[in-house]
């Protein structure tokens, strides 16, 4: 999928749980949703956009995909 | 003409609880106190005679055939207009009785004409009853020198033309008794008032607003005063043509999410008419335009019978077999999956199908398929509300039943057009706001509600487009900090840890009234008006419509209404909650059937093991643990090659999808696209195997409407192409090696009763003996559950969630200053696929843009002068409608013709939480152009010629 839209994606579900929460918190809400409702192969995709160092992600948002990258690293290995 | 199968008690009944004892032509009796002596005596097995009362209108009095003797009382009472009285004596019957009503017959007769054979309403007329009921063959004033002739149109003064402008029914004012039904139905049951009585005496005639033509009036095309009508004054043209009807089977329409109860009368297996069921749990008796009378595209010729596959795109049609083109699905499935995975396929279900169907659809999904890649078109439309509300109070559904709002001291409206999208409901709503109830509405444009007859909205918050967070947290922010909070509620029913986070957070001042009125565009002081209206009555209710939930902050004003509705107490009893308003007729039932890719039937997540083993054990298969692709998904995965084979039935995504460019090269992408659908809509153009639906006449099952309000389908008709929907899908299994055996829709909702704690106690036996079940329906609340939440929130305690307004991308510039927002009109429905193909295209032909006249003329344009919408997404062209419903820097458009191109302007924007698509707010650019654009001219012009090679011509690509 097109990196720059998947980055928005994450970018938008951050914007809704940065305002409530301390950062830290609020990537841990950002995580779980993608983790609840995220198809598997925009969640490794999104990891290897982070991965690949995309500019645009969103201090939350960053830090949630670094959630989930630790996830699939624990799941994979 | 009410249903033939309807016994009519002759006026409404009493709310009292109260019993009240009388005595019925010497024998005893209880009834409600407040019940009329009429309707007491109907309840007895008396019928008493009548032709004014009918049991859907409050009694009126005129007819004088109703007269009784009461013991105590002088002269004749009316029995319609006397109401019951504890140790009432009354007599139905006597000579005298009897020869008052045969003096009014024979008056009543001496006025309309006495030759039954061929009258539409012949066997089923009031009148023809009545008279037959006291030997009246004739009336002696039309006989013998000394009677005077027979009345007529010169003796009257009045024109006796009948009046045949409406496509559904005429009007014979020769046939009309003047008993006034047809004027009271307008006004009690439907809530527009068009209808009068005109001239006086023997000049009284009924016409429609100032004497004008029906199609040319007010009149909505309801209906109900059709239904209303003792005679055939007033009545269905295609009983004209259709043998006379013989059986009425209950079904529910197939339209929006209201799911009005109809009875559809047929012989010799085809529909005569269809009439609302007056027992209907939801409409109350009362149906629209569209479920009454626009279900002729049922058997309309463009429907698609036999079932065709081919190899690619630029290929004919090549008829086939049904065995054939199920196969050939089959096998391409299975191939894609072999050759790129298992989770290269899935599927859309239907909101416009039945349970049953969508059911199965998912379970193929995820059992033969072995994906969660299933999904459904509340994808875009009201996905923002199964996910907020779950959230919040812990159920994805609305909290009431309709008839609440009758409750209801306040009644906040945002977002949701329902005189035009969900008009039956308008009127009940009608109903409460002439009772006293008060209206909030908060919507960029003028809805009719805002002021119509004898009702006025007590504010109106004309917000600016995607502003809607702004506007809920400004409310808050009045009810917080003017101390408009249910404490005691909020401490009893809701996680007070989340409370106090919002209370803060709405509470600064940069959610105030004052600070957000420069993004609503609303003066604060009228804002506050508004809160203040809300919070302080007893009951107030908040009904939202996509004007909420079609932005980028759908699911946070989700959100942040359920807060406002917790804060202020307003959740858990009748009058109050928050109520969706479903746009499909099944959209409610499509997503409680397990259609979203993150959850198992009953909104479980597919990541819960002991739901997943409980559908793994009863399925036989392994399920995937993952949630799978939603649609703007699949169209991602499509174009990134990783989605290659798609199951669609009964969803038109290519005209109703945003951004129909990128829908366009999707579904172009794809290996093979099965659709199932009724006609060739836009989406089977890019189809490899078309498989022809069944409309909801032609198969049993069950609808859920807004209301969770369960009701049956029933067979009127045998299907068309052969095969019902769920038998097609069955099929499908079982080629893909995925067996399936159901012989009646009923055994899978046994199936479903099974498997959905909300559903135990649901069967169609229950269905038959109850007429409807609001879910749950189990050990708990066998009957179901009208109002929900009532002693705590299904997820406990409620949650309150901080909502920070976010401005949307989307904004206008100086190249795209315009908003543009999009809406439904009453005629027609979604894309048209079903009202396009029936008269009601005589009310709207084309879809317009609205302007308003400061736009307009800013940029030299005339009412219906062609306009260019550009946007960043594409370009359009309409005519334009130049009025101040909308404000300046809004533009308005429908979505109902696929030559609009509405959704070739919208763009790919969609809510953070669901990915619901944001169609009410796209920035665009307006200029007067001279013609539409060419590709729409051959849109029109196919269409116009009913597409005659649809078999034939290769897909536009």
């Amino acid at each position: 999928m097109h990196a720059d839209t998947l980055v928005r994606m994450v970018n938008d579900i951050s914007e809704f749980f940065a305002p409530a929460n301390p950062e830290a918190e609020a990537a841990v809400e950002v995580a779980g949703h993608i983790t609840r409702s995220w198809d598997p192969r925009m969640r490794r995709q999104i990891v290897e956009i982070w991965q690949a160092g995309h500019a645009d992600f969103s201090p939350v948002g960053r830090a949630a995909v670094e959630i989930l990258a630790a996830a699939a690293a624990r799941k994979a290995g | 003409m009410y249903s033939i199968d309807h016994t009519d008690l002759g006026t409404p009944p009493s709310t009292s609880s109260t019993m009240v004892n009388i005595e019925l032509d010497g024998r005893p009796f209880a009834v409600p106190d407040g019940t009329s002596v009429m309707r007491a005596a109907a309840l007895a097995g008396i019928s008493i005679p009548k032709l004014c009362a009918t049991d859907s209108l409050k009694s009126f009095g005129s007819c004088r055939l109703c007269l009784v003797e009461i013991d105590g009382r002088k002269g004749y009472p009316a029995s319609c207009t006397t109401l019951v009285a504890d140790g009432m004596k009354v007599r139905t019957e006597s000579p005298k009785l009897t020869q008052l009503r045969k003096g009014v017959v024979e008056l009543y007769v001496s006025e309309h004409p006495l030759e039954c054979d061929g009258c539409p309403a012949d066997k089923h007329c009031e009148l023809q009853d009545m008279a037959q009921l006291h030997g009246v063959t004739g009336s002696p004033y039309l006989a013998g020198d000394a009677c005077p002739p027979r009345v007529t149109a010169e003796s009257r003064a009045v024109a006796f033309e009948p009046d045949h402008s409406n496509p559904y029914f005429n009007f014979n004012p020769e046939l009309c008794i003047v008993c006034s039904r047809c004027v009271r139905a307008c006004d009690e049951t439907q809530g527009t008032l068009a209808l009068t009585i005109q001239g006086r005496g023997l000049a009284s005639q009924v016409a429609a607003s100032a004497a004008e033509p029906f199609v040319e009036s007010e009149c909505v095309s309801c209906g109900a005063c059709v239904e209303a009508c003792p005679t055939a004054a007033l009545s269905e043209k295609s009983l004209l043509t259709a043998p006379a009807p013989v059986q009425a089977v209950t079904t529910t329409c197939a339209y929006c999410g209201v799911g009005c109860s109809l009875k559809a009368e047929v012989a010799d297996g085809k529909v005569a008419r269809m009439v609302p069921n007056r027992a209907g749990h939801a409409n109350q008796g009362h149906a629209c335009v569209k479920g009454r009378f626009a279900y002729g595209y049922a058997t309309h010729a463009d429907r698609i019978t036999t079932p065709m596959i081919r190899a690619t795109l630029s290929d004919p049609w090549r008829e086939v077999g049904w065995d054939e083109a199920i196969g050939h699905a089959a096998r391409e499935f299975k191939r894609i999956q072999a050759k790129y995975g298992k989770g290269a396929v899935g599927g859309i279900t239907s909101s416009r199908c039945t349970n049953e169907e969508t059911f199965l659809v998912q379970k193929l999904i995820r059992a033969a398929f072995g994906n969660n890649n299933v999904d459904t078109c509340a994808r875009v439309c009201h996905s923002p509300t199964g996910y907020g509300l779950k959230q919040t109070l812990g159920e994805s559904a609305g909290t009431q039943a309709f008839t609440s709002v009758m409750k209801s001291d306040v009644v906040i409206l945002m977002g949701a057009n329902p005189t035009e999208g969900h008009p039956v409901f308008a009127s009940q709503l009608k109903r409460a706001l002439r009772a006293g109830t008060k209206l909030i509405v908060i919507d960029p444009r003028k809805i009719a509600l805002v002021d119509s007859p004898h009702v006025v909205a007590a504010h109106h918050l004309q917000l600016r487009p995607g502003t809607n967070v702004a506007m809920i947290n400004a409310l808050a922010h009045v009810v917080v900090t003017e101390g408009l909070v249910r404490e005691d509620f909020v401490a009893a029913r809701c996680e007070m840890p989340s409370f106090d986070k919002w209370r803060a957070f709405v509470a600064d001042k940069r959610n105030s009234p004052e600070a957000m009125e420069a993004v609503t565009g609303v003066a604060a002081d009228v804002v506050r008006a508004a809160a203040r209206l809300y919070a302080s009555v007893p009951n107030g209710a908040i009904y939202y419509g996509l004007g909420v939930t079609e932005h980028s902050q759908g699911s946070t004003t989700v959100l942040g209404i359920a807060n406002l509705a917790m804060a202020t107490g307003n959740v858990g009893r009748e009058g109050v909650g928050v109520n969706p308003l479903r746009g499909q007729n099944n959209v409610q039932g499509s997503c409680d059937m397990g259609s979203f890719p993150h959850e198992l039937p009953g909104y479980r997540h597919v990541s819960d093991p002991v739901v997943r083993a409980t559908f793994e054990k009863a399925w036989g298969v392994t399920l995937d643990n993952e949630a799978g692709l939603r649609i703007p998904n699949m169209f991602e995965a499509a174009l990134d090659g990783s989605f290659r084979g798609m199951y669609i039935q009964g969803e038109d995504l290519a005209q109703s999808d945003p951004n129909t460019q990128h829908v366009v090269a999707a579904l172009t992408a794809l290996e093979c696209l099965v659709v199932q659908d009724i006609f060739m809509c836009e989406t089977a153009k890019f189809a490899h195997v078309l498989l022809p639906g069944s409309s909801f006449l032609e198969k049993d099952g069950t609808f859920t409407n807004a209301e969770r309000r369960i009701s049956r389908v029933r067979k009127v008709m045998e299907p068309l192409p052969g095969l019902a929907d769920w038998e097609v899908t069955m099929r499908l299994a079982n080629a893909l090696g995925y067996p399936m055996h159901y012989d009646h829709p009923s055994q899978i909702m046994d199936e479903i009763a099974s498997l959905m704690p909300t559903f135990t106690g649901v069967s169609y036996e229950k269905l038959d003996r109850l007429g409807s079940i609001q879910w749950p329906c189990n050990d708990e609340a066998p009957e179901g559950t009208p109002t929900m939440h009532i002693d705590a929130f299904v997820r406990g305690k409620g949650k309150f969630f901080v909502t920070e307004y976010v401005a949307t991308r989307e904004r206008s510039t100086s190249r795209f200053p315009l908003l543009l927002t999009t809406g439904r009109v009453l005629s027609q429905y979604n894309v048209g696929a079903q009202t396009r193909r029936t008269s009601n295209n005589v009310w709207h032909s084309e879809d317009r843009v609205e302007i308003h006249p400061h736009d307009a003329e800013t940029r030299g344009i005339a009412d219906g002068d062609w306009i260019g919408i550009t946007s960043r997404a594409g370009e359009t062209v309409l005519r334009a409608t130049v009025t101040d419903k909308v404000q300046p820097g809004v533009i308005y458009t429908t979505f109902h013709f696929p030559e609009s191109g509405a959704n070739v302007v919208t763009t790919d924007n969609s809510d953070w939480a669901t990915n619901c698509p944001e169609y009410k707010v796209t920035a665009v650019e307006v200029v007067k152009v001279d013609k539409p654009l060419d590709w729409q001219i051959r849109f029109r012009q196919n269409r116009e010629t009913r597409l005659p090679s649809r078999h034939t011509t290769p897909a536009a690509v």
